[in-house]
């Protein structure tokens, strides 16, 4: 039989506010245990919750990022269950009436795109986290964390492989990323999935028994989770049995999930209104007032790149990778008429990438800055340097061999890479390389194509590179022709 | 002087008849004196008393006045002051010391009032005659075999006998009305949201609400201006303009329209509390009142109805009580489950269990919808009843509770029983509206009986009017207990 994988996504965003969802504490990750927990996030009798506006703004800028309806009057629930960690022996959390409902992310897997139908986005908090390895015979608490603000964004069960959830995770990364509402820091745990994973035969619409994978905060870790859940439950059917509805963790060190617990063990969370807060009213005027500060989204500016600058739908893909990248090639190609902007997507897309991955750096941290790479390009397109020479340059500027925004200049200068367009020059040593190479002259004669390159390679060997290249091209072939 | 009314303490204050200092000794003597009869405090610490009561006397010398500078008075043991045991009448909180003032017990003290202690109460304020506490019932000061009511019973209490002329209460089904009443004080639920609830232990967080009691209404009024006002530490405060809730104390009732509801007199009125309000109605005619009938037909379902949403709210608001980060922790255990089990089961009284228990239930899966939801439709079917009512009248008024102060052990084994003696309270609550209680006469047994007032959103200044004319005209308010022959 062949199987279609169905799979939805629980993605949870830690929104990057300074102070909690519901208590004045700070939200920096990392101070020692118990240091930014409040009278509020140690749950002291008495104390109240107060919502921070802070958290609101990032769900609506989340809400008009997707095309999402921005609910006017959500409601706080209270999602009831006992753990150390969870201090008040509840979440608050949004169960019925969601701050944002719907909205669509695109993803694009093997040159195809796909639209990824999105349920909802609601506001919760954080719970804190349980130390078991640190002491011996206990368990410590550590509630720094709870309290942060969470948006809790629920897809539609529309992915079909694990490569399709990989997307739509790398494009919803991207996305809060983009428009500063997380920092996407996956190891802190900003941004983790849970997977609800089930398969069915194809052609049926009804959906499997699905599984639900917690915690995933890699997107390697996302897709092993799903491939062996996946080849998990087939298996079972396929040997006759059934798959059970059940949470399951995913171990790493394995690359298997295993059950934590059945729908049976299932936490009744006898959710209700917070009876705390009131109702999340969100106007016009404060929707309005959000979405005129929201940035340009990655696909408004991939079209607005190819339109402008001609930029390949590629490069614009890659330069709208992130907000940083993006910056810094708008910083580069600026006003830029002709085939500088186009010659700019290059550079970046290419060399420079490659540079920072090998590096392992961000786009901020670049050597070579979005004003000396412009240089550099206008120096390729007044045809000063040829693309290879330029790539020596670029590699010095890298390393630091000249500063300020005409170190391309500065380096063509001090090396000497200036182009030849001489022709007079150049045609001087295109005689002396047809007369020093009559071997190859008369194999080009005699039809051999290959035999041309050959002779212009030793053109622009004895110019040191610096001869224009098709300028030699055009030399050599009247010379050899005429 | 321990007879003085708030009002008349502070007024001696000022006229430098007497100090802060003076009268917090006095009110502590009574109450070393005379707590092993009643049992109204559960934590006191003299010193900090003391020291509260020296700081007042220099601010009143350094020329900082104010009605309740140097005044001394009780908060009840479910508001978290800083520094002090905040036990909230359990054993789970019996070692819990606030490392932070409610907002009430911080505008008092921003008021120069003197605290003398932390007061007994029914357990998380579950109960309607103080026996639920931890800290062993509370005896009624008009007769020792008594109870006080509840849950503010150890404030009502300590106020009726002399050894605070007033104390902070909270209410939510009848908590401040139902304990002023069979103690014969004065206190006052004001509107939902007038008085923040931060720092005031929760029980059902859409009901409770924190007011003043003391022994005259004009004395309401003093504790009420500093006890109200916005808090952006509870988003269910209201922002409103500052108000002097003593503004109108001296305004005329002429005109006045009291609505009566035919549903506050039917069945289950104990005819010496019948007769009582009946004298009290006819004081207010005499004081040129009009009388109209009005009815809340919907008021018989709002004992139901509180009895699914305030253990609803308690069930969640009491999750926190779990021995993990501060408070009673069962002394030994297996795991963790077993921790949270022994923890909760040792730790809380059988009346707060039955309410987790309840309120678990009608927000389980399956019957969420079938209690929980419609109980919040028949809450604001309640509601509506009053606003009808308000568009036939200025003010309510009824007896504040069935019956006078009942036999301690008498009602604690049928909890029905005791739920029902909030019938006349708990609907305001559910409503949201602000009532007060006032003595209004005795029945024939000598106990004091209440006479409940009723206002509509925001009318405090109005009931507390209404209340102080009807004082200028009795004198139910002035009567003491009996004192114990030898002052102890």
């Amino acid at each position: 039989m062949k199987w279609e994988t169905v799979i939805g996504l629980e993605t949870h965003a830690q929104l990057n506010t300074r102070s909690k969802i519901f208590s004045g504490a700070s939200t920096a990750f990392g101070a020692s245990p118990n240091t930014q927990a409040s009278a509020v996030d140690i749950a002291l009798p008495g104390v109240l919750p107060v919502l921070n506006r802070a958290a609101v703004e990032k769900a609506i800028r989340f809400g008009l990022s997707v095309g999402a309806t921005v609910n006017h009057r959500s409601i706080f629930a209270r999602k009831n269950y006992f753990y150390p960690d969870l201090p008040k022996g509840y979440q608050i959390s949004q169960f019925e009436v969601p701050v944002v409902a719907g909205g669509t992310v695109t993803i694009v897997v093997d040159g195809t795109e796909k639209t990824v139908r999105l349920t909802r986005a609601h506001l919760e908090e954080d719970a804190g986290k349980s130390l078991h390895e640190e002491f011996p015979d206990a368990t410590g608490i550590d509630l720094n964390r709870a309290g942060t603000p969470l948006l809790e964004i629920v897809s539609e069960p529309d992915l079909r492989s694990s490569a399709e959830a990989v997307a739509y995770a790398k494009a919803l990364h991207g996305l809060v990323r983009w428009i500063d509402i997380c920092d996407g820091n996956m190891q802190e745990g900003s941004f983790r999935c849970d997977a609800n994973v089930s398969v069915r035969p194809v052609g049926t619409d009804t959906l499997g028994t699905r599984c639900e994978i917690k915690n995933l905060n890699s997107f390697r870790f996302l897709e092993r989770a799903i491939d062996y859940e996946v080849r998990r439950q087939i298996e079972l059917i396929e040997d006759g049995g059934r798959v059970v509805q059940e949470t399951r963790l995913y171990d790493p060190g394995r690359d298997e999930t295993r059950s934590m617990r059945s729908k049976e063990d299932a936490h009744d969370y006898r959710y209700f209104p917070d009876p705390d807060l009131l109702p999340l009213e969100i106007t016009p005027q404060w929707l309005e007032s959000v979405r005129a500060v929201l940035p340009e989204l990655p696909e408004a500016m991939r079209e607005r790149f190819v339109a402008q600058h001609g930029v390949t739908a590629y490069d614009a893909a890659v330069l709208t990778g992130s907000r940083e990248l993006a910056d810094y090639f708008e910083a580069a190609a600026r006003d830029a008429r002709g085939p500088v902007g186009k010659l700019c997507a290059n550079w970046i897309a290419g060399a420079l990438s490659a540079r920072l991955n090998e590096a392992g750096i961000d786009v901020g941290e670049s050597r070579v800055t979005a004003a000396q790479l412009r240089r550099l390009v206008e120096r390729i397109a007044d045809s000063t340097v040829s693309g290879k020479i330029a790539k020596d340059v670029f590699e010095a500027m890298w390393n630091g061999e000249a500063t300020g925004d005409d170190a391309a200049d500065t380096i063509i200068a001090a090396r000497g890479l200036v182009q030849i367009s001489d022709s007079g020059a150049l045609e001087k040593v295109a005689d002396e390389v047809i007369a020093a190479n009559a071997q190859q002259v008369a194999d080009y004669r005699g039809g051999k194509e290959k035999a041309f390159n050959s002779l212009v390679g030793q053109v622009m060997k004895a110019t040191r590179g610096k001869a224009n290249p098709q300028q030699v091209t055009e030399i050599l072939k009247r010379k050899l022709t005429g | 002087m321990h007879d003085l009314t708030l009002k008349a303490l502070s007024d001696a204050l000022s006229a430098r008849k007497l100090s802060s200092l003076e009268a917090t000794e006095l009110f502590l003597n009574r109450i070393n004196a005379l707590n092993p009869r009643y049992n109204c405090f559960v934590s006191l610490d003299e010193e900090r008393s003391r020291a509260q009561a020296r700081e007042a006397d220099a601010a009143r010398a350094a020329g900082r006045a104010g009605p309740l500078r140097g005044v001394p008075i009780a908060h009840k043991g479910i508001f978290c002051a800083k520094g002090w045991l905040s036990t909230c009448g359990s054993k789970m909180l019996s070692n819990f010391v606030s490392p932070y003032d409610a907002h009430v017990v911080q505008r008092l003290n921003e008021a120069g009032a003197v605290t003398l202690g932390k007061t007994n109460m029914d357990e998380f304020a579950m109960g309607s005659s103080n026996e639920t506490s931890w800290y062993g019932p509370v005896r009624n000061p008009w007769d020792p075999e008594a109870v006080p009511g509840g849950s503010s019973g150890g404030s009502a209490a300590a106020v009726a006998a002399r050894l605070a002329p007033g104390a902070t209460g909270t209410d939510t089904g009848g908590s401040i009305r139902q304990p002023a009443a069979l103690t014969g004080i004065c206190g006052l639920k004001p509107t939902y949201g007038v008085v923040s609830r931060y720092g005031m232990i929760a029980f059902a967080s859409s009901l409770d609400q924190a007011g003043p009691m003391a022994r005259t209404a004009e004395d309401l009024a003093l504790m009420l201006d500093a006890m109200a006002g916005f808090d952006e530490r509870d988003s269910t405060s209201l922002e409103r303009a500052p108000e002097s809730y003593g503004r109108d104390l001296t305004k005329g009732l002429k005109g006045l329209r009291i609505g009566l509801p035919t549903e506050f007199f039917a069945d289950g009125l104990a005819p010496g509390v019948a007769s009582a309000v009946d004298a009290a109605i006819a004081q207010y005619k005499s004081l040129g009142c009009e009388i109209v009938e009005v009815t809340l037909p919907n008021m018989r379902l709002s004992v139901p109805v509180y009895y699914v949403l305030a253990p609803a709210e308690a069930s969640s608001n009491l999750a926190r009580f779990d021995g993990v980060r501060y408070g009673y922790r069962a002394p030994e255990y297996r795991d963790l489950d077993d921790m949270y089990e022994k923890t909760r089961a040792q730790g809380f009284g059988p009346e707060v269990k039955r309410r987790i228990l309840i309120g678990t239930y009608v927000l389980s899966h399956g019957y969420y919808d079938a209690y929980y939801i419609r109980a919040q439709k028949l809450r604001r079917l309640i509601a509506q009843d009053f606003t009808e009512a308000f568009a036939k009248c200025d003010v309510i008024m009824g007896p504040t509770s069935p019956t006078t102060a009942f036999k301690l052990g008498e009602k604690a084994a049928d909890p029905l029983q005791m739920y029902l003696s909030d019938i006349y309270t708990i609907a305001v609550n559910l409503a949201g509206l602000p009532g007060l209680s006032i003595p209004c006469g005795f029945d024939g047994q000598g106990l004091p009986v209440g006479l409940q007032v009723i206002g509509n959103y925001f009318r405090e200044a109005q009931m507390l009017n209404v209340a102080h004319q009807y004082q200028l005209a009795t004198d139910w308010h002035l009567r003491a207990p009996p004192q114990p022959e030898d002052g102890r």
